[in-house]
């Protein structure tokens, strides 16, 4: 009976293209025995309870939750307690838990204004900083260029756009937003990148002899994950982990410089998961084809948030970079440029020495942020062209 | 880790010294006084044999609503073993219990003891950063409560702040007690996690504030755990 009720369920849920978890449980079990973790793993091959690992069984340390439909819920109950193992309830109905979420979902939908101009001091979603962008090239069209570097996970194109004025330059490269909840991130973005074509439509001297590119969006699919749900606090990529419930890498942690050293965690589940290999990510892919085929950046620059802090390298390991002496000088003087206007207080130091430290204040808003973190890049910037190499 | 004098804006320090902030505001958090990590001047650490190791640290703190800022002088020891025990933390900062918050702190009490619709907020801050002006009391409320989960869950390899409140809401006043349910998000630094906790707190002006009950979520934040799980 309670069979043929769930298949009437399904397929009328199919009808309108949406799964049901009526009463459907999701219990969390701490394994404390490898012959527990082996039952699991059993129970896993048994196809006709139906049940769905969100966290599989693979070791003592991880905790295995798993979403048992309704119909099996007694049958489960049964073979744990007479195995000893005890469960807790992380979901009692799935399906009410579901339709909260989707119900947040409509209410938190922003509207974007139509306007004539973009307000640089919101944030705004994916499709409006794209539209933006064309704008942006269609005004200082002498300046700016748009490229498309390849797509990402979900088949969203990735776009850098160039501001040069001629020729192949020595190049800069900056990139904001790999990250996806660091929302100022993609907005200081935005800000700087108007702010390269407003300022250098004018004063010439930076691209008289470099090119910068900009990567605003490094991590589309994360962006746009954190605006279309409660997953504003969603950090990786949005790629499938084969075997695991668990989506996304930290793009962050898929490059190939001390790939799966300390700072990064191989479990699919965590927010600095490196992946399954370097480079996996093809939002990483496309930027690391893009600057080899390229062949001649001479500065790269990542803006992330929160935390204030000027890094460089290295993250994986705490031996002094080359040039290590001139990298913390420079970083030295762009902060105090960025302290001069509004007085925020930066760090300066190696990513192992002072990454992890952070000074976190309270909500900054975009413009002053964007703006203060301009005097810091164009110094850079100016170091860089000054000093060639 | 290392031993004997550390740079006082490298990671081991800095983490040392955030312990001494959550300390701080759980002994003298409220509404109208919320204390942040200002700067590390010094530090050393020492191997205490049997004990864990123990950090002392000169470091100034900075109320944030008042910016008043205060040099203190800490100790934390972060201990060792097998069970995870929370760090100890001896710290005096009593300046900065001299900045006047009683007559705003009694005010806010006497308007919420008695109200007959009781306070609730959701997504403080929002996604913008915004927080209304009227829910800033009780984001600091949350903000000290939380201090008691971030201060038992810390060591030498971790970094939290509070990065969201989902939900605070005022329940019936107990025993002249304020009474709060709060859904908290902390951001742990090294491992980058967001995680869900919530609590039951309680409080007065003279009291303070006290937990009473804290239970970790799993990932999905509309979803409660019923009561009496196994």
């Amino acid at each position: 009976m309670m069979r043929g009720f769930w298949l009437l369920t399904l397929l009328l849920a199919a009808s309108h293209a949406e799964r049901l978890f009526i009463r459907d449980q999701v219990i969390r079990i701490n394994a404390e025995s490898e012959e527990q973790i082996k039952l699991l793993q059993a129970l896993e091959t048994r196809e006709e309870l139906e049940l769905d690992f969100w966290l599989s069984p693979v070791s003592m340390e991880l905790p295995v939750d798993i979403r048992v439909p309704s119909s099996s819920l007694s049958s489960v109950s049964e073979i744990l307690s007479a195995n000893n193992i005890a469960y807790s309830v992380l979901i009692n109905d799935l399906q009410e838990c579901l339709d909260e979420e989707k119900f947040e979902m409509t209410e938190n939908h922003i509207k974007e204004r139509s306007g004539r101009s973009f307000n640089f001091g919101a944030y705004h979603r994916l499709e409006t900083i794209y539209s933006w962008m064309d704008t942006l090239v269609s005004e200082y069209s002498t300046l700016v260029t748009k490229l498309e570097i390849g797509r990402s996970y979900e088949n969203r194109p990735m776009y850098v756009l160039k501001f040069s004025k001629g020729g192949n330059k020595p190049a800069i490269w900056i990139d904001t937003g790999i990250h996806s909840r660091e929302w100022v991130s993609q907005a200081t973005g935005v800000w700087t990148a108007n702010k390269i074509a407003t300022d250098y439509s004018s004063d010439a001297s930076l691209l008289d002899n470099m090119d910068i590119y900009m990567l605003i969006l490094a991590n589309p699919d994360g962006y746009d994950y954190t605006h279309n749900n409660v997953h504003r606090m969603w950090r990786k990529t949005r790629s499938v982990n084969p075997g695991s419930r668990c989506r996304g890498v930290d793009p962050n942690r898929n490059w190939d410089a001390g790939f799966g050293g300390p700072g990064s965690s191989r479990n699919p589940c965590s927010d600095s998961y490196h992946g399954p290999s370097a480079h996996s990510e093809i939002e990483v892919k496309n930027v690391v084809n893009f600057i080899k085929s390229h062949g001649n950046f001479k500065s790269f620059i990542s803006v992330h948030a929160y935390s204030q802090l000027l890094m460089y390298p290295y993250g994986y390991s705490c031996k002094n970079a080359a040039h290590q002496a001139e990298l913390d000088a420079i970083g030295t003087a762009a902060v105090k440029k960025l302290t001069s206007l509004h007085g925020t207080r930066y760090k300066v130091g190696s990513i192992c020495n002072i990454n992890l430290s952070s000074q976190r204040r309270q909500h900054r808003l975009i413009i002053p942020t964007a703006s203060e973190t301009w005097l810091a890049l164009k110094h850079i910037m100016e170091y860089v062209r000054d000093h060639p190499y | 880790m290392a031993t004997g004098e550390l740079n006082p804006n490298h990671y081991q320090a800095q983490r040392a010294a955030k312990v001494v902030q959550h300390y701080l505001n759980t002994r003298y958090g409220s509404p109208y006084r919320l204390l942040g990590l200002h700067r590390v001047y010094s530090g050393n650490a020492e191997d205490v044999e049997d004990s864990g190791r123990k950090y002392q640290l000169e470091i100034s703190v900075q109320e944030i609503i008042s910016n008043m800022t205060e040099k203190c002088s800490a100790e934390v020891l972060f201990p060792r073993g097998g069970q995870q025990r929370s760090p100890q933390v001896q710290a005096s900062c009593e300046e900065l219990l001299k900045i006047n918050t009683t007559a705003q702190e009694e005010a806010l009490y006497q308007q919420y003891k008695m109200k007959p619709s009781l306070f609730s907020a959701q997504n403080v801050p929002d996604s913008y950063g915004h927080i209304d002006p009227d829910t800033k009391p009780f984001w600091h409320l949350c903000i000290v409560a939380s201090s008691f989960i971030m201060l038992n869950e810390s060591s030498e390899n971790t970094l939290f702040n509070v990065a969201q409140v989902a939900n605070i809401t005022q329940l019936a006043t107990e025993n002249d007690q304020l009474k709060f349910d709060c859904h908290v998000l902390l951001h742990e630094m090294v491992s980058q996690e967001i995680i869900h906790w919530k609590l039951l707190f309680i409080w007065s002006p003279p009291e303070g504030v006290k937990v009473q009950q804290m239970e970790q979520l799993p990932h999905c934040h509309h979803c409660e755990k019923p009561p009496n799980t196994n």
